[in-house]
Parts: structure tokens; sequence; C-alpha cells
């Protein structure tokens, strides 16, 4: 069976904070549901399928909708951090393909911002029965010196500037300028970039994206309800997750878990990387963004470096525009996880909602890929691919 | 350049198969588990193949090695350098590279294995120098 467009998205809101020191973490799931529904044209009462990751508070779907009231009939909590959330999409498709759910609500938000903490840089331990957890902390990895290392890698094996890399802060912050919720507004160049502090080498602090509070949440139906509502038509069609580790040893650290991701979603879309008008690509770090290009098929293995030069990622100057909301690199990192607006903006592009300076043509066809985890050690990649019916 | 403080988290007794691997560290030899089927060394420690679900025998390596990767975290105060080091018998091993100034670190440097002590009575672990 086919998922190709066994589901339509017909909700994605994005809550506006980026910092929310007054509602916990529920209350912000609980408001981007409303402001999702809401968008879509729905209820509550309409949902009978409900997903969120690690950031929902409590034991996952349990708690949650307990909480937001719901009743259900299918629930996932898949946990592969900052790309559950387009997971959660290829789940949800595969709910409402065998009939198991119609209206399918994912969620995501946290507060990373409000509760002091040090995302990238302070290594994270966790319990001792996790099984790398004895044998990587004392090493000290952090998110930031993680994502580095495959930086450093890449550079000696393929010759990758810091100077191509920023330019992938440059462009995200050429769309940032015209966000108004975005954490970051001011345009940088190249040069603010590598002149930034070194936070891990090769890796400056305008390399990282934002710690913020907020959120955001997605509904997902089948193609009969969509038809009925009165938003334009965004179909899924094209999906796919891998996941990508040290292999027991062999690690390599120059590609990520896209390089499998990719081909799947892109066999089941029918489509190849030249179609796309708008790319929202996981920028944790520039880097994370340089080899998702890559192993996505945008330009070949290596060449990274010079495909983002020069504003090839600015809406309106490059050929393809990529975050055109700022991106994690300059508008929300929510929960620490930027899978979900990543799909956000790209619904923004296919219904024509995004920033007028921004909006691309006759934007028709889009993908939202998502990393989550970490990319040098293990992570997961997932490939949403959409179309503007 | 002032030595970071190591942590640790759980005890040696925590996973209970990965045993030679910390009976190693405490006798300052680096004793990692081999696929006895393919023969490939594993990192990290663990007491099943993940090459073929099936048995590991635990062996000493050389120590000897070079850094695939690193990064200097200098966000951190002292700032470290995390490494993955490809060993001489195969894997790479995430790592600090320690003894050094950090300025001096390049991909492929040869390095050799020495230990420090963790905190609050941690094992001694595996550190890699230059050699």
């Amino acid at each position: 069976m086919s998922l190709k467009g066994a589901g339509y998205i017909v909700g994605a809101w994005e809550h506006p904070t980026r910092k929310a020191t007054d509602k916990s973490v529920t209350l912000l799931h609980a408001e981007c549901a409303k402001g999702a529904l809401d968008d879509a044209g729905l209820t509550k009462d309409d949902v009978d399928a409900y997903y969120c990751a690690g950031d929902a508070p409590g034991l996952g779907p349990m708690s949650m909708i307990d909480y937001m009231g719901l009743k259900v009939r299918h629930m996932d909590s898949t946990d592969v951090g900052g790309s559950s959330y387009q997971v959660a999409v290829g789940h949800a498709l595969q709910a409402i393909a065998t009939g198991r759910a119609n209206v399918c609500l994912i969620t995501l938000a946290g507060r990373p911002r409000s509760e002091g903490m040090a995302t990238g840089t302070a290594p994270r331990a966790g319990s001792p029965a996790q099984p790398e957890m004895q044998f990587e902390y004392p090493y000290g990895p952090a998110t930031a010196n993680m994502y580095a290392m495959c930086a450093m890698r890449h550079m000696h094996e393929y010759g990758t500037t810091s100077e191509q890399l920023a330019w992938i802060k440059v462009a995200a912050s050429h769309h940032a300028q015209y966000n108004p919720h975005a954490m970051l507004r001011d345009v940088v160049t190249v040069e603010d970039v590598v002149n930034s502090p070194m936070v891990a080498s090769p890796l400056h602090r305008l390399d990282c994206c934002v710690i913020s509070d907020g959120g955001g949440a997605l509904i997902v139906t089948k193609p009969e309800i969509a038809k009925s509502l009165k938003r334009p038509l965004v179909k899924v069609i094209g999906v796919g997750e891998a996941a990508k580790n040290q292999a027991g040893g062999e690690t390599e650290l120059t590609y990520s878990a896209a390089r499998w991701s990719g081909p799947p979603a892109w066999e089941m879309a029918g489509i190849k990387p030249s179609d796309i008008k708008y790319a929202s690509i996981y920028d944790s770090f520039t880097i994370t963004v340089l080899m998702q290009l890559e192993d996505l098929g945008f330009c070949e293995k290596g060449q990274g470096g010079k495909f983002v030069m020069d504003g090839n990622l600015i809406s309106g100057v490059g050929k393809l525009p990529f975050n055109t909301d700022g991106g994690g690199l300059c508008s929300n990192h929510p929960a620490n996880r930027g899978g979900i607006t990543k799909i956000i903006e790209a619904v923004r592009q296919l219904r024509g909602e995004a920033h007028a300076k921004v909006q691309v043509p006759n934007c028709d066809l889009a993908i939202a890929h998502g990393t989550g985890g970490s990319l040098g050690t293990r992570h997961v990649g997932s490939t949403v691919i959409l179309e503007r019916e | 350049m002032a030595q970071r403080k190591i942590p640790f988290v759980g005890t040696v007794d925590t996973n209970p198969e990965t045993k030679p691997f910390f009976d190693g560290c405490a006798a300052g030899k680096l004793v990692l588990p081999q696929c006895t089927a393919t023969k490939k060394f594993i990192w990290y420690p663990r007491g099943i193949s993940p090459f073929t679900l099936g048995p590991v025998e635990w062996k000493e390596v050389s120590g000897k090695g070079t850094i695939y990767t690193y990064s200097v975290m200098e966000r951190a105060n002292p700032p470290y350098v995390i490494a993955y080091v490809e060993l001489a018998e195969g894997p790479k091993m995430m790592t600090n590279i320690v003894n050094c100034d950090p300025k001096d670190v390049k991909i492929g440097m040869a390095v050799s294995l020495t230990w420090i002590q963790t905190e609050d009575g941690g094992p001694q672990m595996p550190f890699f120098a230059p050699a």
C-alpha cells in the first residue's frame, strides 16, 4: 500500500512565544493544539489520534490526552528528538491509510530558555543504563561538540570552510528580518559569523541555533475531511525515516541519516530534488543543514559548501529558498526540537501564507526534513515531502 | 592547561556484562569486545555483537590509534578536546585528547593510551595523548 496522498496537513500553528516564563509546558502543548485546530477549522472533539514525543510531560500520550480532554483511538509517542514530528506525520499517514484514524493531532512544546538550559554546551548525564552513557559521558559530549566533530571531518575530507557554513546563517538571517516573532532579526554577514566567539571548534556562536521556548502543532486528516475544510490543500506525498549511529565503531561522520530517509520519500513522491520549490532543512547548526542538503540529493556529496554560498538559500536570490521563517538558526527552536517548525513553514509556503518578502512564487512542492538526536553519535533523520494540490 | 574533572555515572556494576572492560581499566589495559564471528572489535563496549547479535570475546587492544576527528570545547572552563580515535584494531572510540596544547591537535595525528581517574570513586578511564 502506498501512503502517497493518504493524508493532508490541514492545520499548522506555531506558538508566537519565544520566552514563556508564565506558562507550563503542558499548557503550551494545549495552546498549540488549539491553534492548529482553529487553523484547520476543526475542534478537539474531531481529533481521534494523538502524537507527541519526549518533550511532552508525563507519560507521553496518556498524560497529554488527559490534560487536553481528548478521546482517541490511535496514539504514538516515538521519541527521536527533534525529528519526531516528521516521523509522527508518517505514522499518522499509516494510521489513516489503515482506517485507524481520521484526524491526527501532533504537538510539541518546551521552555528550555525559561529554564536556563545550556542546551548546546553542557553535557547531560543520562541514566547509566542507557547503553552508551558510561562510555561517552566521561568525555564531555555536549550537543555543540558532537556536531562540531562532524564539521571538522567534513572540512578535512571535502575542504568545506567556515565561510561556506556561515552562508547558511546569513541566509537564515535574511529571512528572519521579516519574522516579527524571530529571536534574532538582524541580518548578519559571513564576517559576523566567523568572527563570533568559538563555541566548539570549528563551530562559532552564530553557527548554532537559538535556545527558545515555544511550540507548534499539526493536524493531519484523511483526504475526505481535508477537502471539506476551507483551507488550501497540502497533501503529504512522501515520507521516510532512518536511524544512523556509530555502527559498532565503524563511525562515519560526514553524512547523516538523510542519506537513507530521503530515497524512500523521493520514490513515494515520484519527484526529484530539482523539483522542490522550497526546503525546510533542520538547522540545529549550520553543518546540519549542509550535510542534509548533500544527503537529500540537492547537490553532490562534498559540494554542500559550494552549494550554499553566495545566497543560494535566500528566497528571491538563490536556487533553493530554505527556512524562510528564519529557522532554528534565527527564529525558534522550541524544546530544543526544530522538526515541527520545519513542517509549519513548509505548509505556510505551500498555502502562500509565508511573509510576502520571502514567499516563493508558485510554491507547489516542498520538503521538510528533520534530524533528531546527535549527528556525532546517534540520530534519526526523517523526511516529509508536501504538495500543494 | 588544567585538566577537566572527569565525571562518571552509575558504577562499574551497573551493566554487569561490561565488567571485562572495567576490570581492564583497573589494570591499565584497554579491553574491548570482539565479535566472535566477524572478528571486528566493537565500540562502545557491550556484551553482544551489533554485527551478528552473536557472542563477543573480550580482548586487550594495543592502545595505539589516530585521530579521526575532534573538537575543542572552547566554551568550557577549562576547554577540552573531544575526539574519535580510530584504533589500530579498527573501531573508532570516543575519547579526549589530553596532555597537549589543543591548538596542536590535528586529524590523522598518532595518539596513544593514557589513563585518568574519574570523580567520586569512579573507575580510571582511557584517554589519548599525542604518541
